[in-house]
């Protein structure tokens, strides 16, 4: 029994900090800089699928099975999602905010068509299986492995948080936030609006990118209905619920939302009578949306919230 | 090949488009955001529709009728009128209950993944209360008729195009003609102005979300017409209705008519080069391609 919880506490907060990944990249993009991306899942499904392409065993229906480790993937990743968020951002990130939201809701559509129908490289439907799982050599135990994965996930989550802590700090994000504040008084300055926000987003989809390839890994396998519109609704709402602006507040927002969504699957399976029971997830997102809603309309910054940043030379003697 | 087929294909797809792109590039302009709900609503029109043609079935012991070549008779009167009311209504609670609290606080931001958190759970409700299954209004396959050499379309088809430019027309009525109309154009361009004339923006807002639910409800009925009633399918247009909006340029009503042409016909003649499966992605390459090369798109004023 106590075995049984520790297994699924190591289980929940693997996927939890993977989410938690995915968010502190969103909390780069809008939080720190106010670029609004509507197309998470598909950053994160890129990811996900070029590390599963790099180190997956080959297989004679598919190209890729490249069969490299698994650190390579996880670089290839970042690297590829950073890669299509160039591309995205260059078109979109000088026009109006918004176009950036249908342009991203545009690219997850479109990775996500690529994900179903370009069988050769991704499987199709059934996706790709044997991702190989770190430590499977070293621990026999699947609940070994688990606990080896939740160390090196939550390592990994520290690192990028206090590196993510350190820019958006330095006076590379003190530009982000100038930008997101008042753009004109940012270019009056001298700052380039322009090339600080494809940084941040090309650095912001890269983590999204390392998120998907932390859960592929895990999971052993990926397949194209792990990457819809959910899973960036999901991330959004971590982020609010967290606090926008805030990483801490992004990593307590995943916890918290991803509790939320898993006790209140739970709690649906049991309420609900047998032969609804196939259609209750499309209730738990209703639920998650009425949360969204509630924090939007009642503490729009979120359970942490972004600090307050004055000048040490505005401050009053 | 690309044949005439493949235009007049086009053109209907075009026509759907048109309808849902239309009520979108007035929300976004007149509400001021991108309203990622609006796809849902084209969607529960169609399932009013269809809830609406169960109910006269049950009661009446009705059924849909036929009128001369069309698969329809006088009771899809009542279903459109059905669906463009309950799908209006749902535009004005979603304004009332999410958008307008939200625009209080300014939050522009908020407003969009509010209405993309709507749109989830809306089409979450529609699968959980219709089921996930395709269903149709009639069962009867419709006959396609040769009207030009080598276009062969169905009476219904006709019918979408007919109904939609007459919904357009009198859209163009509306918003020159009317008190109203000129009311909601002074908002889309200067809201504060619009406030300083004594007409309450809250007033024009509320029939902003009443038109353009309105005809998302027509949107979506024609398509369960004349192709099938899915939970997803107002979703899936979604990004054909954002290519047009901006392909015609935010706010301009004949610019969104000739975007929603422009990408119906893209992805009527792009099938038969790359395949159906990919027919979405010719939306997203057209959006890019005007974002490219003309941000501010056909009839629009602002990037």
């Amino acid at each position: 029994m106590i075995n049984d919880i520790f297994a699924y506490l190591v289980f929940f907060t693997v996927v939890a900090l993977t989410y938690a990944l995915a968010c502190l990249g969103l909390n780069l993009h809008w939080g720190a800089t106010g670029l609004f991306n509507v197309g998470v899942a598909g950053f994160v499904a890129v990811g996900a699928y070029t590390s599963a392409i790099l180190t997956a065993p080959p297989s004679p229906d598919r190209l890729g099975g490249l069969a490299w480790p698994i650190a390579v993937g996880w670089v290839g990743a970042a690297l590829a999602a950073g890669v299509v968020a160039l591309g995205v951002g260059l078109v979109t990130l000088r026009l109006r905010h918004d176009y950036l939201a249908i342009a991203t809701f545009g690219i997850a559509v479109t990775i996500q068509l690529l994900a179903v129908n370009l069988i050769p490289l991704t499987g199709g439907p059934f996706g790709i299986h044997g991702v190989p799982r770190p430590f499977s050599g070293l621990v026999a135990a699947p609940l070994g492995r688990n606990v080896a994965y939740v160390t090196l996930v939550i390592a990994l989550v520290a690192g990028v948080y206090l590196a993510l802590e350190r820019l958006v700090q330095s006076p590379w994000g003190r530009v982000l936030r100038g930008i997101r504040e008042d753009e004109a008084a940012a270019a009056a300055l001298g700052k380039p609006a322009a090339v600080f926000r494809l940084q941040a987003f090309t650095l912001g989809a890269m983590v999204m990118g390392l998120a998907g390839a932390v859960y592929a890994h895990f999971i052993g396998f990926v397949a194209p209905e792990d990457f819809l519109s959910i899973l960036t609704f999901q991330v959004w709402t971590m982020l609010v619920v967290g606090g926008s602006g805030n990483n801490r507040g992004a990593i307590a927002g995943a916890v918290a939302v991803w509790a939320l969504w898993t006790a209140s699957g739970a709690a649906l399976t049991a309420v609900l009578p047998q032969e609804l029971q196939a259609r209750s997830a499309a209730l738990q997102t209703v639920v998650i949306g009425v949360v969204l809603a509630a924090v939007l309309l009642v503490r729009p910054r979120g359970l942490l919230g972004e600090a307050t940043v004055v000048s040490r030379h505005a401050r009053p003697e | 090949m690309i044949g005439a087929q493949d235009f007049a294909n086009g053109l209907i797809l075009g026509a759907t488009i048109g309808l849902g792109a239309v009520g979108l590039t007035l929300t976004y302009s007149i509400l001021g955001f991108a309203n990622f709900a609006h796809g849902e609503l084209i969607t529960g029109g169609a399932y009013l529709a269809l809830t609406r043609l169960w109910v006269l079935a049950a009661l009446a012991g009705w059924g849909l009728g036929q009128w001369g070549a069309l698969s329809f008779g006088w009771p899809f009167v009542l279903l459109l009128v059905a669906a463009m009311a309950g799908t209006a209504a749902l535009a004005l609670g979603l304004e009332r209950v999410l958008f307008r609290p939200l625009r209080r606080r300014g939050t522009m931001i908020g407003l969009v993944i509010a209405s993309f958190g709507a749109s989830l759970a809306l089409r979450s409700l529609v699968a959980f209360a219709w089921g996930p299954e395709p269903q149709y209004y009639a069962r009867a396959i419709p006959i396609a008729r040769e009207v030009l050499p080598g276009v062969r379309v169905t009476a219904d088809q006709l019918f979408v195009l007919v109904l939609t430019a007459a919904l357009i027309v009198a859209l163009h009525l509306v918003l020159t003609r009317t008190t109203l109309g000129r009311a909601m154009r002074a908002m889309s361009e200067n809201p504060a102005l619009l406030a300083v004339t004594g007409i309450d923006p809250a007033v024009v807002a509320r029939w902003t979300c009443v038109i353009g639910g309105g005809l998302a409800a027509v949107a979506g009925v024609l398509i369960g017409l004349t192709v099938q009633i899915r939970p997803l399918l107002g979703f899936e247009l979604l990004l054909p209705l954002f290519a047009a909006v901006i392909v015609g340029g935010v706010g301009s009503v004949y610019g969104t008519l000739a975007g929603s042409l422009l990408v119906g016909l893209a992805e009527a003649l792009a099938v038969p080069l790359i395949g159906a499966e990919y027919r979405a992605a010719v939306a997203f390459l057209v959006l890019i391609a005007v974002l490219v090369v003309r941000p501010v798109g056909i009839g629009g004023t602002r990037a």
